[in-house]
């Protein structure tokens, strides 16, 4: 480190350079403060680690110290070196080198710039009526602020109304339902949509144009922020273990019986992990081993002769109130058989066979009812939704948020948040919470009434814009447009939906469009610094 | 509106205090933020690297730090305790107590001068105990506020009456034995409770040698090993003769799941000694890491792909089992006697290092601030909540987040915090 501030300071129009172990402590803040005013800095360059969690930090640092904070740049040398040259100390060294004097020679050229306010539609937008969006939308409107809730159902309750008894208190999935929806009703400030989807959303946050379709109908109305509460779905296991909806099941057509009354089967086998933490879904989706426990005991509860087997993998009865109510379960007489995924079970001629791990044994269960534990998936309209909101989704279809250890329910796109289900498999208790959480981050851009947006936008040279209207096709973000003006027909850009993705700059073929903050004097100024060889 | 105080009292200056704080402030609620250590940051500040990004853990807390030192809305306690709680929700009035720092916070500049001159030597908390510190000391390197305390337990002129060296070497003149205790009383809307947890003193479970044998050391002894602002710079050395390790147990459930100790789960310890693992092999790749679990949980985001890439590329091997007992050779290698379940034989293993994962317990005192807040607490001591009402405890207007209501990684602690922010925003601005 000492080696490259030394480096540092050797580069052109460096007249400070420094190294310390913590430039994110505030004490490593009140240096670069200090540096600033003493030797009167005009551009700042950090090399440490990434602009995504700490551009703002040393941003705003500069704008203490009265530099604009535009004139800062972050070189990345913890992700670009130190992570993924580990083993190659040397050369990692070298390449952080180039990397700072490419992050120098484009500070150079960096230009001042300054935010804009956009003012916040005092109204949220809250997609699903589930428990989740439900809870987001009650708060809210406790807060005195307009909630609209769609659901895409005929009545509110999302998943609730497929199920029969909650874990770990065994309150009827209904009830819970029944007092959630009373309190929506009570709330003046919030209209709700059912039978309701979201067709179109332009804008941006603050302002944000929804267009649902209500059957025939369509509702345009505005929308300072967004919460995506829209919850999962349950894998159907077809040509699974001999899935026929009837005497092999999954365990939500379970509850469909246990609620009706129709369950009619005295030795009942679950098996575990169908479908999940396998090759195609590698994930554990955290609520299947307490169902299961839940429906196991509800059958043992109201036939306490009946025999239940549970053959799991590992049982993920995580926190202080499930590790009890596994032992509760096993209580009931209720059979654990732990299989391992190198040898499946199999379900054949009405038994199922499974290797017991730990007797070490093989065993022939015979069955009148077959439960297939199965995944809560992404919603098939997820990756649609995500698309009409310009947010991103993970490889398993559900929303990614925009940091995943510090900020669990924001989108990286300010104004818009995720909660429940939606964002990854979660109890009841978890979407509540989480439901809580994305409520209060939404309203923070609608309590403040305003907020900042980044100057890093597109901008049209006129005098170069032949209005080919190239850019107006390429723009993912609606964000640029052909006008007819005095010198005849110019692109224009909407500064408020502009992301700066810069596909309108990098398509046009006039070279008319600048991008903010990474012009091509400052792109060419660090491919120049990165061929330049140091004497 | 009513004439009630937009202010909310948040108990804990943790990653989950920290977060409720920064959603209230920017809702433009005031806060108070009370800390009982000399500075805020929590657990998570003790962390090295956080599951499952690899995130440098206070490199991503920092920034937090920060901004709650600088916002408008918040004001940070630190040293500070409550004492005391009357009124009911939408106005709580709030007895708070300031313990001396003997150190002016306004002055001092966190230069070191007068810990390099203090002669006294104790162990240190932040490190785990893993090395010393002076009388006069900074909590951690990148505490906030940024400034020095008196460790009036063990400073020479608190407890003797002699000495007086680091007041002489302050140029700032930042240190005031005169400083007393000071007690405020706040008026608040509200109160969120987010005290964190402590871990579990596995001292208790004899048969593991803890303490008895230099080289088992628990999970958070083994963060700020590894850590680079840690006790040995980052460097992972065995405590008896500093070797680098090769051979690391993990034992998973070291007081959970324990009929004897705490029978619930701890949630996070799975991950984390795969972090762990994963830790150690980055550092050096001659690691064979071991994990004893009973049943992995990994089910949050990302953590089955974690897990796998832990299992493919860091030379990490789960074994599914429960460590009996763990004793020592000549070398101070650590003998592992293990059920290995898949096979129902007992087995055992050489290792040179043995990192305990330990429970995730309440904080010690727990009881005595529930009675001052006049709040339940369950069976184990959490704060009491109802499953569907998770973020409220059973006194209207005081809410509860993170390791105090129950074991929760960070991600679902940052959540219940915003949560929790939002329960309390919708009683003071009603």
């Amino acid at each position: 480190m000492p080696g490259l501030a030394k480096y540092a300071l050797s580069l052109p129009n460096v007249v400070f350079a420094k190294d310390n172990q913590y430039t994110c402590s505030d004490a490593g803040l009140t240096e670069i403060k200090n540096a600033i005013a003493e030797n009167k800095l005009n551009r700042v360059v950090v090399a440490s680690c990434t602009p995504r969690t700490h551009e703002p930090l040393f941003r705003s640092t500069c704008k203490d110290a009265g530099l604009n904070p535009y004139l800062f740049h972050f070189v990345n040398i913890r992700d670009q070196c130190s992570w993924v040259h580990m083993q190659e100390t040397e050369r990692a060294t070298e390449k952080a080198k180039a990397l700072i004097r490419m992050g120098v020679a484009r500070a150079v050229l960096l230009e001042p710039l300054e935010e804009t306010e956009v003012e916040i539609y005092p109204c949220a937008l809250v997609i699903g009526g589930g428990i989740t969006g439900m809870t987001s939308a009650v708060s809210l409107a406790n807060r005195g602020f307009e909630v609209k809730l769609i659901e895409k159902e005929d009545r509110l309750g999302g998943t609730l109304n497929s199920l029969h008894r909650l874990y770990p208190t065994h309150e009827e999935a209904s009830k819970l339902v029944q007092v959630k929806m009373k309190e929506v009703e009570r709330k003046p400030k919030i209209e709700v949509m059912t039978s309701s989807e979201v067709e179109e959303v332009e804008g941006f946050v603050g302002n944000y144009d929804v267009t649902v379709r209500q059957g025939e109908k369509e509702r345009l109305f505005k929308a300072g922020v967004i919460i995506v509460a829209t919850g999962a779905d349950t894998l159907k296991p077809v040509g699974m273990y001999g899935y026929n909806g009837k005497t092999i099941v999954t365990q939500i057509e379970l509850e469909q019986m246990l609620k009706e009354g129709t369950l009619n089967a005295h030795t009942i086998v679950m098996i575990q992990c169908v479908g999940s933490r396998d090759e195609k879904r590698a994930y554990c989706s955290k609520v299947c081993c307490l169902t299961a426990l839940k429906n196991a005991m509800l059958i043992k509860e109201a036939n306490p002769n009946a025999q239940v087997f549970v053959l799991y993998r590992d049982m993920v009865t995580q926190g202080t109130r499930y590790e009890d109510y596994y032992g509760n379960a096993r209580e009931t007489g209720i059979t654990f058989i732990k299989y391992s995924p190198e040898r499946q079970p199999a379900v054949e001629n009405g038994s199922v066979r499974v290797y017991d791990e730990l007797l070490g044994e093989e065993l022939i269960l015979p069955y009148d009812l077959v439960v297939l534990s199965t995944p809560t998936i992404a919603h098939p309209d997820s990756s649609d939704l995500a698309q009409k909101l310009k947010v991103p989704v993970d490889e398993n279809g559900f929303f990614l948020e925009a940091h995943v250890k510090l900020r669990p329910v924001d989108f990286a796109t300010d104004g818009i948040y995720v909660c429940g289900c939606a964002h990854w498999p979660a109890n009841i208790s978890e979407s509540i919470s989480q439901a809580y959480g994305a409520a209060s981050r939404a309203s923070i851009p609608l309590s403040v009434g305003h907020v900042k947006t980044e100057p890093l936008i597109a901008v049209v040279d006129e005098y170069e814009c032949s209005g080919c209207g190239l850019c107006e096709l390429t723009c993912p973000f609606k964000a640029i447009r052909i006008e007819e003006t005095e010198k005849g027909r110019k692109a224009k850009v909407i500064a408020a939906s502009c992301k700066g993705c810069g596909a309108c700059g990098a398509g046009c073929p006039e070279k008319a469009i600048i991008m903010r903050h990474f012009t091509d004097e400052q792109l060419l100024a660090q491919v120049i610094a990165l061929a330049e060889v140091k004497a | 509106m009513e004439e009630k105080p937009e202010t909310v009292l948040v108990i804990g200056g943790g990653i989950a205090g920290i977060q409720a704080a920064l959603d209230l402030g920017d809702m433009g609620i005031k806060v108070h933020l009370v800390e009982k250590k000399p500075a805020i940051g929590g657990r998570m500040a003790q962390l090295d690297k956080t599951f499952p990004t690899n995130d440098c853990s206070i490199c991503i807390l920092s920034p937090k730090l920060a901004d709650c030192f600088r916002h408008p809305n918040i004001t940070i306690h630190t040293l500070s305790e409550v004492k005391n709680v009357a009124g009911e929700i939408g106005n709580f009035s709030v007895e708070l107590r300031k313990y001396a720092r003997f150190v002016k916070e306004n002055e001092c500049v966190n230069c070191g001068e007068c810990a390099a001159k203090c002669p006294v030597k104790v162990a240190d908390e932040f490190d785990m105990e893993l090395r010393k510190r002076e009388a006069i000391y900074p909590y951690y390197l990148q505490g906030v506020p940024a400034v020095m305390t008196i460790d009036k337990e063990n400073c020479l002129y608190l407890t003797r009456g002699v000495c007086r060296i680091c007041e002489k070497f302050c140029t700032r003149e930042a240190i005031d034995f005169e400083q007393k205790d000071t007690d405020t009383t706040l008026n608040v809307g509200a109160v969120i409770v987010a005290i964190g947890f402590d871990p579990f003193d596995p001292s208790g479970i004899p048969q593991y040698g803890y303490k008895r044998y230099r080289n088992v050391i628990t999970s958070l002894e083994y963060e700020r090993l590894i850590c680079a602002s840690g006790p040995t710079g980052g460097h992972l050395t065995r405590p008896s003769d500093k070797k680098a390790p090769e051979t690391i147990a993990f034992i998973q459930c070291v007081g959970s799941r324990d009929l004897k100790n705490n029978r619930y789960c701890s949630s996070v310890c799975c991950m984390h000694a795969t972090k762990e693992a994963m830790l150690a092999y980055e550092h050096d790749p001659k690691v064979t890491s071991y994990i004893f679990y009973m049943d992995l949980r990994a089910a949050g985001k990302g953590f089955q792909k974690y897990v796998a890439r832990g299992e493919r590329e860091y030379n990490m091997n789960y074994i599914r089992s429960r460590v009996a007992k763990i004793t020592e050779d000549r070398n101070e290698n650590l003998i592992v006697r293990y059920e290995e379940t898949q096979s129902s034989k007992t087995r055992k293993m050489t290792v040179d290092l043995a990192v305990l994962a330990t429970s995730l317990i309440p904080r010690r005192g727990v009881e005595k601030l529930a009675k001052v807040l006049g709040v339940e607490l369950d069976e184990y001591n959490f704060f009491k909540t109802n499953p569907l009402s998770p973020l409220d405890t059973t006194r209207p207007g005081i809410f509860v987040c993170g390791c105090c209501r129950e074991p929760t990684d960070i991600p679902e602690s940052v959540a219940q915090a915003s949560g929790a922010a939002g329960r309390a925003a919708e009683t003071v601005m009603r």
